[in-house]
């Protein structure tokens, strides 16, 4: 019998929750790895394809009026929180049905309405945004909590230092999420950033910060649960680093010639997170394997219908282009 | 009569009324209480200029010092504007937007457009603009033709005590980022302000004087620099309008087209730096719809395109005053117009 | 002095609290024209409406000493006034000593100011001008304020004394309306009265004032010497449902500016100064739900609500009206009881105690002097 850290606390509902989330991400992001490569996808496209575990194991721990604040890299986060997956695809493909409108895209689909506060082009763009959320929430006096995601490279942001210190004076219902998948853009965090973990620096502003395995969904699922945990609590903010790699480029059409020969495909084989999960609860006696291989197969068809009806839906009309917003002129 | 105070207590009433009615409003920048932490007084500042006096000890809760980290703080305002607040966040000069610029343009001014208008951003900056106090380089100017420049931005510039409380009402009720330029010279000013609260809107213009023969069109400060040349003009015969836009977006134009179709003659006042500024924005407006009325070319004064300087004799020189607003007009009256 | 009587200056009136200069617009006679005291004779822009000035006096108007777009101080000179037999040099020595020590008003010279008193819980914000006699209220319509009395309450007050009141929801008062209906304003208007330890009172009232007035004076007869109903609702069902709606809507100069030229024969004359003044008014917190919970009650449906039988007002009765009104029919003075007097001034709109100040105010003079 295996150890599953922190399985205890999870039902069986919520390991099946958890990975359809996962396989949702994931088949989300290797269908759009397929179809940008087809020329049909306007603009970037930012795949989190790899990085699963994080996104559905912070967002086990959130109820639907908790907000999160996402990277250009959004898409797993968004998939995560809630947002409707059909109208992802379709705000991906420029379409007037999509969840923006077709007037955010890829980096910047966002559902104020599930506590998602937009993908972010803006690299470090989150961080200052949760801290008015978590203001928000104790000024109003809710119990609601506010995540930011942030990649290695976002992590060397002033936006993200100023803000785990203003979280820190505030006593804010924060947590600080840094993705650290080894790569901002094509720079290494070997060279960007030097020393310790990242995590380190939650001391120098006083706060908790810890390392955790970000391919492991248990071991996140942990982590998270303690940070928010404190934070509803009136405990104030924490930093999480979640080591972990991506397994496609920056965006698409990256030839990722910075990495190593092989590289993706060793995580891919030692350190999948769906493998990981599936190993851990199938070993453990918790899920057996027809269970995951039916969700598989629901979430393939559910990406299908996506990308057939996201090539499908209308183009937003030119109405569109001066509305929700003071236009002069 | 009418009750009288300063631009700076109207400033602080608009603030003080918001936070009574509605408990959503908070105020927070550097200094905005002043004390917090500190051995001595709670309130000891209330802002650097004193803007802000008086609000920590109603409102303890919604009243918030912050570090000095702009783009964490003014980028929260944005986060908390979209989760159910209306911040009032301090951008103490704008000469620092520099370091904050990206919360402001990029995520404030962005998320209802860019979410498919599924984002409100009720959020105001605050912020003070404007030489004449010897501040320097890095403290005197008048930046708000940047933010006019973004679309989903509204930017307020009020003249006077009067508008300054009803434009601060209105920006604090508006759902999208306004950015409230405040004149540091004119906070001591005064003039009649009901105890009452009231909105004006956010894009009506303001005749500050009425006349035939030619239209300034004066910002912020630069209203009272045209009403001192329009006074010793009306002497020598010539009858100057003043419109004050009030807010340079949503920018008034259509008062301003109609004043120009009376009297044929624009004279833009306007302290920023001359280009892409108000004033050539405003010029370039009037030239390309009125000008079958126009009699004369548009004039503008202006600073000069330098950063304002130190010395106080340099700096006088650098704000536009009534000297050369009334020359401009002269020019526009005089020699060198059209039939 | 029998100069004085020979020579008269037409001066620069003081319209309102807050006027210190006005311009002049137009003359309306030529020099040398023979005029009777009361004649129209320039006309002047002040804050709220471009105005005329009268003759003073009976004479010849010898000189036109103020020139057309020229702004004056308050008292300053604008022309002369005198016998045809004062030789043309002596006019000219008049002018000229008033020029050389004409000294306009400060403005900071205190004259009456606005006064506040708590009546049932609210604010209510008047004007007391003059003293002694049997007192003057005298009650603005709907949306109006005390500064509708501009021309009026000064004149009015050199006979005793004078209150304009701004009722609920309006001016200076607070803005929380009641019920909004005119029993309310009626008992609003009887605490005002107690509050000023005022026994009986001559009322006066324009448009829903009228009607406010007419209300009072049936539910307290006694309290009432005399009502004046100028324009007035309260009379009959009809009234100009696009005003009252048009001036609800209106919040911005140019919506204003044609909301209000329906009050007046010539829509020119509102100033944007008045147009200014009334969306300051109206943009203060609860103005606009005021006007709406008072359309609601008095005005629904594009009607008058409540129309009392006005045939049973005891009280003697001046009715006056524009001919040219545009938001209460003239025929609606056909319902007033048979001792009412009714004057129709030609050429005139709603707001004829503003459009033809001078007449209005030498009715309202004479017809309290014969009730006294």
């Amino acid at each position: 019998m295996t150890e599953v850290a922190g399985a205890q606390e999870l039902g069986k509902e919520q390991l099946l929750d958890a990975y359809r989330t996962m396989r949702t991400i994931r088949e989300f992001e290797e269908r759009l790895h397929v179809e940008f490569a087809t020329g049909e996808i306007p603009g970037f496209v930012h795949l989190y394809a790899g990085e699963e575990a994080i996104a559905a194991g912070v967002m086990a721990h959130l109820d639907a009026d908790d907000y999160i604040a996402s990277t250009h890299r959004g898409h797993g986060h968004a998939i995560a929180k809630g947002c409707d997956v059909k109208g992802m695809m379709k705000e991906i493909y420029g379409k007037a049905d999509g969840l923006c409108h077709g007037k955010g895209g890829s980096m910047h689909i966002a559902d104020l309405d599930k506590g998602m506060l937009g993908a972010n082009g803006i690299v470090g763009g989150g961080p200052p945004l949760v801290c008015g959320v978590g203001l928000s929430a104790k000024v109003r006096g809710t119990n609601q909590v506010a995540v930011s995601f942030t990649g290695d490279g976002g992590s060397n942001q002033g936006t993200t230092l100023e803000s785990m210190n203003l979280a820190a004076v505030w006593d804010l219902p924060v947590v600080f999420v840094i993705e650290n998948n080894g790569y901002a853009e094509a720079t290494s965090t070997n060279f960007s950033t030097k020393g310790l973990d990242i995590a380190k620096r939650a001391d120098g502003f006083g706060i908790p910060g810890v390392v955790v395995d970000g391919h492991d969904f248990f071991a996140v699922y942990e982590a998270a649960g303690e940070a928010i945990r404190r934070a509803r609590e009136g405990g104030g903010p924490s930093l999480i680093e979640c080591k972990v790699n991506r397994y496609y480029g920056h965006f698409e059409g990256d030839a990722q010639t910075y990495r190593a020969p092989n590289e993706v495909e060793n995580i891919r084989q030692e350190k999948d997170c769906l493998m990981l999960f599936r190993q851990r609860v199938t070993s453990a006696g918790l899920v057996e394997d027809g269970e995951l291989d039916r969700i598989d197969e629901e979430v393939k068809q559910l990406i299908d219908e996506s990308v057939e009806e996201g090539k499908a839906s209308p183009e937003p009309g030119e109405e569109y282009l001066l509305t929700d917003v003071y236009v002069s002129y | 009569m009418a009750r009288r105070i300063t631009y700076m207590q109207a400033i602080n009433e608009a603030l003080r009324q918001e936070m009574e009615r509605d408990e959503s409003v908070v105020v927070f920048g550097e200094d905005n209480v002043g004390g917090t932490g500190a051995p001595g007084e709670d309130d000891a500042w209330g802002g650097v200029m004193g803007v802000t006096k008086g609000l920590y000890p109603h409102f303890p809760d919604r009243v918030i010092d912050t570090p000095i980290s702009e783009s964490a703080f003014i980028g929260a305002a944005a986060g908390a504007a979209c989760s159910g607040l209306r911040p009032v966040a301090e951008l103490m000069f704008v000469d620092f937007f520099g370091v904050c610029m990206d919360q402001i343009y990029n995520q404030a001014a962005k998320f209802r457009y860019m979410f498919g208008g599924k984002a409100v951003t009720p959020m105001v900056i605050r912020t003070m603009y404007g030489a004449g106090i010897r501040a320097a380089a890095q403290h005197s100017q008048s930046l708000y033709p940047i933010f006019t420049h973004i679309p989903g931005l509204k930017v307020v510039v009020p003249s006077n005590p009067y508008d300054a409380k009803g434009l601060m009402i209105a920006s604090i009720r508006d759902d999208d980022p306004v950015i409230f330029f405040e004149n540091k010279v004119l906070y001591t000013m005064e003039g009649e302000v009901p105890e009452e609260p009231y909105e004006i809107p956010l894009g009506e213009a303001e005749y500050v004087r009425e006349g035939d023969d030619v239209t300034i069109v004066a910002i912020g400060r630069m209203v009272s620099m045209a009403e001192q040349a329009a006074e010793a003009l009306s002497g020598e015969g010539i009858e100057c309008e003043i419109v004050d836009p009030r807010t340079t977006s949503p920018l008034d134009e259509e008062t301003i087209f109609e004043s120009v179709e009376n009297t044929g003659r624009l004279v833009v006042v306007d302290e920023a730096n001359p280009r892409c500024s108000l004033a050539t924005d405003i010029a370039a407006r009037v030239a390309e719809n009125c000008f079958d009325d126009l009699k004369a070319a548009p004039k503008m004064v202006t600073a000069p395109h330098t950063p304002p300087p130190f010395s106080p004799t340099l700096e006088d020189l650098y704000v536009p005053d009534p000297e050369r607003v009334a020359a401009a007009v002269r020019e526009v009256t005089g020699a060198g117009a059209r039939a | 002095m029998s100069e004085t009587q020979q020579l008269s200056k037409l001066g620069m009136p003081k319209w309102g609290l807050s006027m210190t200069e006005g311009t002049l617009i137009e003359w309306l006679i030529e020099e040398g024209t023979e005029v009777s005291q009361g004649d129209e004779v320039v006309e002047v822009e002040s804050e709220k409406i471009n105005n005329v000035v009268e003759a003073p006096t009976s004479g010849v108007l010898r000189r036109r000493v103020a020139k057309e777009g020229e702004v004056i101080p308050v008292g300053g000179m604008l022309g002369v006034i005198a016998d045809p037999s004062v030789p043309d040099e002596e006019v000219d020595a008049y002018v000229e000593e008033f020029q050389s020590t004409f000294v306009p008003e400060q403005e900071e010279a205190g004259g009456p100011e606005p006064a506040s008193v708590e009546v049932n819980g609210r604010n209510i914000q008047y004007l007391e001008m003059g003293e002694g006699g049997v007192p003057l209220v005298l009650i603005p319509g709907y949306g109006g304020d005390i500064n509708i009395w501009v021309f009026n309450q000064e004149v009015l007050s050199a006979e005793r004394a004078v209150y304009a009141v701004d009722l609920p929801g309006h001016g200076g008062s607070s803005k929380d309306a009641g019920d909004g209906d005119l029993d309310f304003f009626v008992e609003v208007l009887a605490g005002f009265l107690d509050s000023q330890g005022i026994e009986k009172a001559h009322l006066a009232g324009h448009s829903m004032g009228g009607a406010v007035a007419a209300a009072f004076a049936m539910a307290h007869p006694d309290r009432v010497a005399s009502a004046t109903l100028i324009a007035s609702a309260g009379l009959g069902e009809e009234i100009n449902a696009d005003y009252i709606e048009g001036f609800i809507a209106a919040n911005r100069r140019k919506e204003m500016k044609n909301v209000l030229g329906l009050l007046f024969a010539d829509p020119d004359l509102v100033t944007r100064q008045l147009v200014n003044d009334v969306l300051q008014y109206k943009r203060k917190d609860g103005v606009d739900e005021a006007l709406r919970t008072i359309a609601d009650k008095v005005f629904p449906d594009g009607k008058q609500a409540g129309v009392p039988d006005v045939a049973d007002i005891s009280v003697p009765v001046l009715a006056i009206w524009g001919d040219k009104d545009e938001i209460v029919p003239v025929e609606h003075t056909g319902n007033l009881p048979d001792h009412a007097r009714i004057e129709v001034i030609e050429g005139k709109g709603h707001s004829v105690q503003m459009e033809a100040a001078g007449k209005v105010n030498r009715l309202v003079s004479g017809f309290l002097a014969e009730q006294d």
